[in-house]
């Protein structure tokens, strides 16, 4: 019974975790460009969904009570604003200051998150964030597991829309700038609109798996967006295979597995003195993970599927 | 209050150029953001911890808080820090760029480095804060109103002698002259027969050894915790960039800005969002002048 209510519990966010990776991968690897401020993004939306949707409090602005669908829509639509702004600003330039600048959403988000008590609760978060048709069901595995049919449910919507676009003429050009920017502008397509869409698109798919990840956990805090998050979520991507949304979804089964799995094990092998040592261990083989992956298998497992124009006549 | 705001603007502002130093190097020359380098900041201030574990602190002498024996920790610590970013360089960065891949991509090798090189500070010194000294200073009033401490004082004398240093160098030694050529135009220097390998293995040196120096006497204020360097890192890519990626002057000018904005901003805002003030700065910054204040333009 444990074990099964784990085993959902981690379904769950691996499902949300799938969104997030393949909202990256639709920035990285069909776009080419570095957002280091995954976290934050994710953040935007989850906190967004709990301050409308969350049961009013004496203690906090904001918690509207709002309908759930509500929340998930504003969530998304706020998140897509702020990564407009971050993206009008910085697209223009070369990659890196677009990871800069995203890098740096990521801290001010958890600023805000911290210090804007009367909207954010703190460091206390925000708790009693409905879930929807939660009457329906007796106790939480029945919830959980009705959860996760749902998650799964959303999860192959966003794989099957963004794998309807990607293969539009719009993520054709889309990977045409990813290689060849001044080809893809001698041809009459502005790399700089396009980019800025990927952008934003992506980060609207982050803002969703925030305020789905709020809406099954109940409850947001600053610590569920530690920047820790963003570097876990580039792991799935590279070890999954970047410019492949299969390879984004099952590097986020195997990087959250190697991490729950170190976890456990450092929670068994190291005795609670030496807390601070053995989540450093689970980072370290996290990075490591990622640099070795880089150096030796640089398309990870499901690396992208070269696709060759089927009016192409050999 | 102002004034005093400004005043201690500068000396952080010193230490942030410093550590920006060696990033706006990096981004010049190596062409990409080295999210690594202010772990160097890090490494460089628990190093040094460990050598003065070693030594002893030492008397406090000259009205400072420490003595020599911390200086001669700072240099071995640099120094080796200076090593140890060259050698990231080595089985990291080298590596990628031989196997011909996209400047993003030593990005975010560079955020794994980070990652690791932090945490394994934290595994052997754990999140606990240290101090070089338990020596505590009075601050001494210069003008009305005005106080500094004479550890300030040392470390701005400290920068603007790193500083020359390092511009002396880049103006007259060969291989600093190679550097700044290969800032302007990577391929045109290797057509003149520079020696790459050689220029960018001084730059990651120099860059590792500035950034430890900043953080050592970063350490030297408040205390060490593993979290110095990287929460300086928007601070210093903010100054790299306000004053222009590439330039040493612009970092100088960059770091100390970014140093008299954060405390000025401390006057109005809550403490709290110390950090905010590094962002908008960069903000702005991208938004207005991409190339930074001392910056030239480039296609």
């Amino acid at each position: 019974m444990g074990l099964a209510s784990y085993l959902v519990f981690f379904a769950c966010v691996v499902l949300v975790l799938c969104i997030l990776t393949m909202g990256l991968n639709l920035q990285w690897g069909f776009t080419g460009l570095f957002n280091a401020g995954v976290a934050g993004f994710y953040a935007i939306g989850g906190y967004t969904h709990a301050i409308l949707t969350a049961a009013p409090s004496p203690q906090l602005m904001g918690n509207y009570g709002l309908p759930w669908l509500v929340g998930i829509i504003a969530a998304m639509l706020v998140t897509a604003v702020a990564a407009l702004v971050v993206g009008l600003i910085t697209i223009r330039l070369r990659g890196d200051y677009l990871a800069i600048a995203t890098f740096g959403i990521g801290i001010m988000i958890q600023l805000v998150s911290l210090n804007l008590e009367s909207w954010t609760g703190g460091s206390q978060g925000i708790t009693r964030i409905p879930k929807p048709l939660s009457t329906w069901f007796e106790g939480s595995l029945a919830y959980n597991l009705f959860y996760l049919v749902f998650m799964v449910v959303v999860v192959v919507l966003v794989y099957w829309a963004l794998e309807r676009i990607l293969s539009s003429p719009w993520g054709r050009v889309l990977r045409a700038i990813r290689e060849d920017e001044m080809a893809a502008s001698s041809l009459g397509k502005s790399p700089l609109s396009y980019r800025l869409q990927s952008f934003v698109l992506g980060s609207t798919l982050m803002g969703l798996a925030g305020a789905l990840y709020v809406t099954f956990i109940g409850f947001v805090s600053p610590f569920d967006f530690l920047p820790i998050l963003t570097f876990q979520v580039w792991a799935m991507l590279i070890v999954g295979g970047s410019g492949n949304n299969r390879g984004a979804m099952l590097g986020a089964l195997v990087v959250w597995s190697i991490w729950a799995a170190s976890g456990v094990a450092v929670s068994k092998w190291v005795p609670p003195s030496h807390a601070a040592q053995g989540a450093a261990i689970q980072v370290i083989l996290i990075g490591l993970t990622l640099v070795l992956m880089l150096l030796f298998k640089p398309r990870g497992l499901l690396g992208e599927r070269a696709v060759v124009s089927r009016h192409l006549v050999y | 209050m102002i004034v005093q705001a400004i005043v201690d603007g500068i000396f952080t502002g010193a230490i942030v150029s410093l550590g920006a130093i060696g990033l706006s190097l990096t981004l010049q020359i190596m062409r990409f953001a080295n999210f690594a380098h202010a772990e160097f900041m890090t490494i460089g201030a628990y190093l040094a911890l460990a050598a003065v574990g070693l030594m002893g602190p030492g008397a406090p002498s000259l009205g400072l808080s420490f003595g020599w024996q911390l200086l001669v920790a700072a240099c071995l610590a640099a120094s080796l820090a200076g090593v140890l970013s060259w050698g990231l360089d080595l089985v990291v960065f080298r590596p990628l760029r031989r196997s011909g891949a996209a400047p993003l991509v030593l990005v975010f090798a560079a955020f794994g480095a980070a990652l690791v090189l932090r945490h394994v500070l934290v595994l052997i010194w754990g999140h606990d804060s240290y101090f070089y000294t338990r020596e505590l200073q009075l601050g001494v009033m210069i003008v009305p109103g005005v106080r500094v401490l004479p550890d300030q004082v040392f470390i701005l004398a400290l920068a603007i002698f790193l500083v020359t240093l390092l511009h002396l160098y880049l103006t007259h030694h060969r291989t600093g002259i190679a550097m700044r050529a290969m800032a302007e135009s990577p391929s045109l220097s290797q057509v003149c027969g520079i020696e790459v390998d050689r220029v960018m293995k001084t730059t990651w040196i120099i860059s590792g050894f500035m950034a430890a120096m900043a953080g050592v006497f970063s350490g030297l204020t408040p205390q060490l915790h593993p979290e110095l360097g990287s929460n300086m890192l928007l601070s210093i890519f903010a100054a790299a960039i306000f004053g222009g990626v590439g330039s040493l002057p612009g970092a100088v000018l960059g770091g100390l800005l970014v140093g008299i904005a954060e405390n000025l901003f401390l006057l109005v805002a809550d403490p709290g969002y110390k950090p905010a003030m590094p962002f908008l700065l960069l903000l702005g910054v991208l938004w207005l002048r991409p190339q930074g204040i001392l910056g030239e333009k480039t296609s």
